[in-house]
């Protein structure tokens, strides 16, 4: 197991490569989810105060 | 088929059909990966030259590939999006920049992690390296170009024209190790010849190219979908799905 991990006198090159493309890609991940609820939240905020007319004006009297 | 490509432009069947699709190229994606890496890092053997530092192609090589494929994908959208005024390839072609940027971004770094202990150098302005630097630029470049104005319409089609003035670069990426005398290699997989490197490698290298491919194609279809939504708002059907709760 330690062998492995040392790869050969390598380590530090070879798991910074496989470090950042994970890190890189779990943040393309991460931009997508949170990309999704963002419109889904301001979707469904919107739909919400169309479907009730006094919510748009709230100081109507 | 032309009927089907109008289909598919309908930016609610392309909402459907990705809400479709996408769980299981997410699952085939995950699986891939996941049994690539285990593959490429435990099954694979030890190169004779390189040593154990080889292993760093798993990641460089599908990185470098996705960095052209997705500069290729954004480039086509654009001389559809010009022609044909599609807005569905606009959409594509915009959430497609800052992955395909990201994968350029490791196609670089993850090569100066290699180039260092086989090279004896991080960097070299070689033909290879300074293109991939240049796509890199331009997918910047067009995500700038795309802030940079107000008017969507406008900034869409300014988009599109760099992307298509750009994609002259992608030929002179794959061909520069041919062209000119370089300090990167030349392909060790070509689509003509047999690869120059041994199954057992080459397995693992190709389940984790097509991992990375699904991974864009996720994540892109995602994002996509986002855009649509944002973008069809006030439409009957995106008031309807919100209605019944299955956006």
């Amino acid at each position: 197991m330690k062998e492995f991990f040392a790869m050969g006198g390598y380590a530090f090159y070879v798991w910074t490569s496989f470090g950042l493309t994970f890190m890189v890609m779990a943040i393309i991940a991460l931009g997508t989810r949170l990309q999704r609820r963002r419109v889904v939240a301001a979707v469904t905020r919107r739909a919400q105060t169309e479907s009730k007319p006094d919510a748009r004006e709230p100081f109507r009297e | 088929m032309f009927r089907w490509f109008h289909k598919l432009a309908s930016l609610k069947n392309f909402y459907r059909l990705a809400e479709i699709l996408l769980p299981w190229l997410a699952a085939i994606c995950a699986i891939l990966l996941v049994v690539g890496l285990y593959r490429g890092l435990f099954v694979a053997p030890t190169d004779y030259e390189q040593g154990e530092s080889y292993r760093i192609i798993y990641v460089h090589v599908p990185a470098a590939w996705m960095s052209m494929f997705v500069y290729v994908v954004m480039a086509f959208c654009s001389a559809i999006f010009l022609v044909w005024k599609m807005k569905l390839a606009d959409i594509v072609a915009e959430v497609s920049a800052p992955i395909g940027a990201a994968f350029t971004f490791l196609a670089l770094s993850t090569g100066s992690l290699w180039g260092k202990p086989m090279w004896g150098t991080w960097w070299e302005w070689d033909a290879r390296l300074t293109s991939e630097l240049i796509l890199l630029f331009l997918y910047i470049g067009y995500m700038a170009l795309r802030s940079a104005f107000d008017n969507r319409r406008t900034a869409a089609k300014a988009a599109a024209v760099l992307a298509l003035v750009g994609v002259v670069n992608i030929p002179i990426i794959h061909f520069s190790v041919e062209w000119w005398n370089t300090l990167h290699q030349p392909a060790s997989i070509t689509k003509f010849d047999k690869p120059s490197i041994h199954i057992s490698m080459l397995i693992p290298l190709l389940m984790m190219a097509v991992g990375f491919k699904l991974f864009y194609i996720v994540n892109m279809l995602s994002r996509a979908r986002s855009v649509i939504l944002e973008r069809e708002a006030n439409t009957a059907w995106v008031t309807e799905r919100v209605k019944e709760n299955r956006l």
